[in-house]
């Protein structure tokens, strides 16, 4: 520890952390301060569609946790398949998504929820009467549907938090500093 | 000067406070006073607790603690009231009973510094005790000894290496520290804190700004505190000699750390920012000032706790040995040279001469300066 | 009588605040001085390379997301960069400027995490890191948006990206091309001078030229050693040999060395980004690529420069849809066989000052 810049850099660090002191904190306090999750959110559950979904189990195909459980019989009468058992075990799903993306039906939606967490492992599992899109109960992400996307609230971002309140101030300093940085790097060179 | 004061006359300060008509005598005066004392330095404790949590956690662009409470401030007494319902584990290969001394023998003497700090004018638990400086500085050392067992006792490899580096602080910043409060003691003319703090008719930060520096970095390296927490670096060895404490022994621990904090607050407020002495108030709450004071001492620990990272422990000695003691050894002597030459009430001329000491020492100082090998061929 | 001393062993981690995931350290030392490590690790082993040649060619991407876990978008780019080699598939002009954009930025990210770890590990009590955090979720905020997730992001696919930018990315990122050098000034403000900070890594675990390119030392650590070498001019993938930006090289090889070159790269990767912003063309980020990919027999390697070094997949194709066989070249695990070398003959302190400086992730070595 040569000192070499007589305590210079301990001074300009404390400068900084003393500034830190009168900004405003980034900080939002959870559980009552909530920020808008991103519009195409993969959330901790399946939403699913009784009408649009066929029962073509592509969701279960491309599913590679496993998680997708499907069963299906033939309806003769209307020359299509019933879905008799949808089931998702979302302490299997790692919510990837490419189940979403896979279903040519469009009947199959991520989620909005984030706080899933359960007491026992068999309540995590999802039978089709929980994620019904039709119930209306439950919010579809936007992931790979822009129409739902448009149609949530806008995503918090920090970084428009943040010019706001607290970067003006420190706007003005540092960027003198770094012109003096670089004419030095330049007088090196 | 010092002589007088070594007078036996000077002990009927002594018998002037403790009022000899209490009940009881000597005991019920030391009962009372000493509970005053615990719970004052409990409540100072919990506010110096509350000052970091909070004043850190806005310098990291936080909030800090805000939920106990207004604005948080009852975080530390939940905080107490955790840890003292925790469960007691003693590793299983520790030695019990130094594991069990440990955290008090470490406690106690950073509470007995509190007896002569001088809160007000005439206002300290023993009275004006005539070696007061050496008697804190005596005492002030010996929770090493506490420290040094937890390390020893607990049987783990990580409090053992941060239990050797605090004793190995402890030994060569003792050095500087006296000597830099010695200069202090030249200039009061007396080795009782209430003198000392009664002769700052201006502060002693002005005539001893190198004094004031060498100390508060000597104390912060005693007392752990950052750039200079070796003992307890968590991102080395995880929490150094209080590793295997939990529960209420654990507690013991983080109080004696806040408390030493407090006990050097305290004292860098007496020996170099004037003590009690203020503006403004009236005699009786004159101890407002002090208290203040010492907040603000703690302020800026917190603040260079926030900003600066730690040293290592060969850079740690050498900083010690070959930076801090020339320095203070040669401050001492300006000093000494200062106060015989200089008449009596020119005190002010010290101002600009030590300042110009004081840079041109660290100018030369900071040069000469290398400390720690780097390093070791194995 | 003579006196028996015996080596004082210690076992640091798996579980350690300072060893960024479960690895573990056998260190024999005499008094503070190490005299011998040995890293063992395996602790968060998952078995990728064997699950991966159970799934389809497009499934293998969540995984990659948790190889190194604090780099997940470099990951998914060099994965999907092998297996549109081994294929032959041809991606659209717009999603490779997105997949160089998320790219920069996740070097960024994962800049950020390590600088402020690296400072963290040096004694500042995690002022480096918080702010340093708080850089990184500005990023996070954006790959959320892109991509619906915080940590795993799965964005990339085999000929393209999973879906476009949405339409409020750009503004985002533009904001964020003018605070980032800021905040960059600024934390180089806060310790870059600092005279303990120089004292702790200035000269300390020199890593010399010829060490490192023995040990195939990739990524930040080389270059802090004063070897030009960065894939993306070396070898340049993807577009990377359209845009202007220099590789910062080091020339000490020591611990303050490879910071450096981490702050100068973060401004190296925002002048791509910007670059890659203005240059970006219109048109499909995807395309028609059958949904389980069957490349034709044979092999191949692809590598990228990630954040910890080059990062390299090795598959093979039997013309099933999952790879015979796949082989990840780690760097970090690379890079953490000078790691002994680095420590021998410093104090414990240093210990984990020259591994933060080396940057490990542990997803990553073990896999």
């Amino acid at each position: 520890m040569k000192f070499e810049n007589y305590g210079r850099g301990i001074a300009k660090g404390m400068s900084v952390t003393i500034k830190h002191l009168l900004r405003h904190p980034t900080v939002s306090q959870y559980p009552e301060q909530r920020l808008n999750t991103s519009r195409r959110i993969r959330g901790n559950e399946l939403i699913w569609s009784k009408e649009k979904c066929t029962g073509c189990a592509t969701c279960a195909k491309t599913c590679h946790e496993g998680a997708i459980e499907i069963e299906t019989s033939p309806n003769l009468v209307n020359n299509k398949y019933e879905v008799e058992k949808y089931q998702v075990d979302t302490g299997y799903c790692i919510m990837c998504g490419l189940c979403v993306e896979a279903c040519p039906f469009e009947a199959l939606f991520m989620g909005t929820t984030y706080e899933a967490a359960k007491y026992r492992r068999d309540e995590l599992v999802q039978e089709k009467e929980d994620m019904m899109l039709e119930a209306g109960v439950k919010q579809p992400s936007g992931y790979f549907y822009p129409d739902y996307a448009a149609a949530l609230p806008r995503q918090t971002l920090l970084i428009e938090r943040i010019t706001e309140e607290q970067m003006k101030p420190a706007k003005m300093e540092p960027k003198t500093e770094t012109k003096t940085e670089k004419t030095a790097e330049a007088e090196k060179k | 000067m010092i002589m007088s004061n070594l007078d036996l006359n000077n002990l009927g300060n002594l018998q002037k406070v403790l009022p000899p008509d209490w009940p009881g005598g000597f005991w019920w005066h030391w009962l009372v006073f000493t509970t005053i004392i615990i719970n004052a330095v409990l409540i100072l404790v919990m506010a110096f607790i509350y000052i970091e949590r909070r004043g850190m956690g806005r310098m990291q662009s936080r909030l800090g603690p805000n939920r106990t409470g207004p604005f948080g401030i009852f975080q530390p007494v939940a905080d107490a009231i955790k840890v003292l319902l925790k469960e007691d584990i003693v590793p299983d290969t520790a030695d019990k009973v130094v594991h069990w001394l440990a955290p008090l023998i470490a406690f106690v003497p950073t509470l007995m510094i509190f007896a002569v700090v001088p809160f007000g004018a005439g206002w300290s638990l023993a009275g004006d005790l005539n070696v007061g400086v050496l008697y804190v500085t005596a005492i002030g050392s010996i929770s090493t000894v506490g420290v040094f067992m937890a390390g020893w006792g607990s049987s783990n490899k990580y409090s053992l290496l941060g239990a050797m580096r605090n004793v190995a602080a402890v030994v060569s910043y003792e050095m500087p520290l006296v000597l830099s409060v010695a200069s202090v003691v030249l200039l009061a003319g007396s080795l009782s804190l209430h003198e000392i703090v009664q002769a700052q008719s201006i502060p002693f930060i002005l005539l001893q700004p190198l004094a004031f520096l060498i100390f508060f970095m000597a104390g912060c390296a005693e007392i752990n505190r950052s750039p200079f927490d070796l003992m307890e670096a968590d991102s080395e060895i995880v929490a150094g000699f209080h590793t295997e404490y939990s529960g209420m022994k654990f507690a013991m621990f983080y109080l004696v750390e806040y408390a030493e904090a407090l006990a050097l607050s305290a004292l860098i407020t007496t020996f170099f920012l004037g003590g009690w002495q203020g503006p403004l108030l009236p005699p009786n709450f004159q101890w407002l000032w002090f208290v203040a004071k010492v907040f603000i001492v703690f302020f800026v620990m917190v603040w260079t706790r926030t900003t600066l990272p730690r040293v290592r422990i060969d850079q740690l000695m050498g900083f010690s040995w070959k930076f801090l003691l020339p320095l203070s050894i040669i401050n001492l002597i300006a000093t000494a040279i200062q106060v015989l030459v200089l008449p009596e009430g020119s005190l002010w001329v010290m101002i600009p001469v030590n300042f110009t000491i004081a840079a041109v020492l660290i100018l030369i100082g900071s040069n000469f300066f290398t400390p720690g090998r780097g390093r070791v061929e194995v | 009588m003579t006196l028996k001393t015996e080596p004082f062993v210690l076992n640091m981690g798996p579980v350690h605040p300072s060893t960024h995931g479960v690895f573990r350290m056998r260190v024999v030392l005499d008094g503070e001085v190490v005299t011998d490590m040995e890293p063992v690790f395996g602790y968060l082993h998952r078995g990728i390379e064997k699950l991966a040649e159970e799934r389809t060619y497009g499934g293998i991407i969540p995984l990659t997301d948790r190889l190194d876990y604090i780099a997940a978008m470099s990951n998914n780019f060099g994965y999907v960069l092998s297996v549109e080699k081994l294929a032959g598939i041809k991606v659209p002009e717009r999603a490779e400027y997105i997949r160089v954009i998320m790219a920069e930025l996740q070097r960024i990210a994962s800049y950020l995490i390590i600088i402020g770890a690296f400072l963290n590990e040096c004694g500042a009590y995690f002022t480096p890191f918080v702010y340093m955090f708080r850089e990184r979720e500005k990023i996070i905020d954006l790959f959320e948006m892109v991509s619906g997730q915080r940590l795993t992001y799965n964005y990339m696919r085999v000929g393209g990206v999973s879906q476009d930018l949405p339409e409020e990315f750009l503004p985002a990122l533009d904001k964020f091309l003018a605070q980032m050098p800021v905040c960059i000034d600024e934390y180089d403000r806060l310790l870059k001078e600092n005279e303990i900070l120089l004292a702790r890594s200035k000269g300390v675990g020199i890593l010399s030229k010829e060490t490192a390119i023995n040990g195939s030392v990739t990524g930040p650590a080389l270059r802090g050693s004063g070897v030009k070498w960065d894939i993306r001019r070396a070898d340049p993938y993807s577009i990377y040999d359209r845009f202007e930006f220099d590789i910062p090289t080091g020339s000490a090889g020591d611990c303050y060395d490879r910071y450096r070159v981490r702050v100068e790269e973060m401004r190296q990767s925002l002048r791509i980004i910007k670059q890659a912003r203005e240059q970006m063309p219109a048109g499909p980020v995807r395309t028609k690529v059958p949904h389980l990919v069957r490349p034709p027999v044979g092999e191949t390697y692809a590598h990228i420069e990630t954040p910890k070094g080059e990062l390299g997949f090795y598959l093979v194709s039997d013309t099933s849809i999952s790879p015979y066989r796949i082989h990840i070249r780690a760097p970090s695990l690379i890079n953490l066989t000078v790691l002994r070398e680095l420590i021998i003959g410093w104090k414990i302190a240093d210990l984990f000052v020259i591994f933060g400086s080396i940057d490990l992730t542990m997803g990553e070595v073990d896999r």
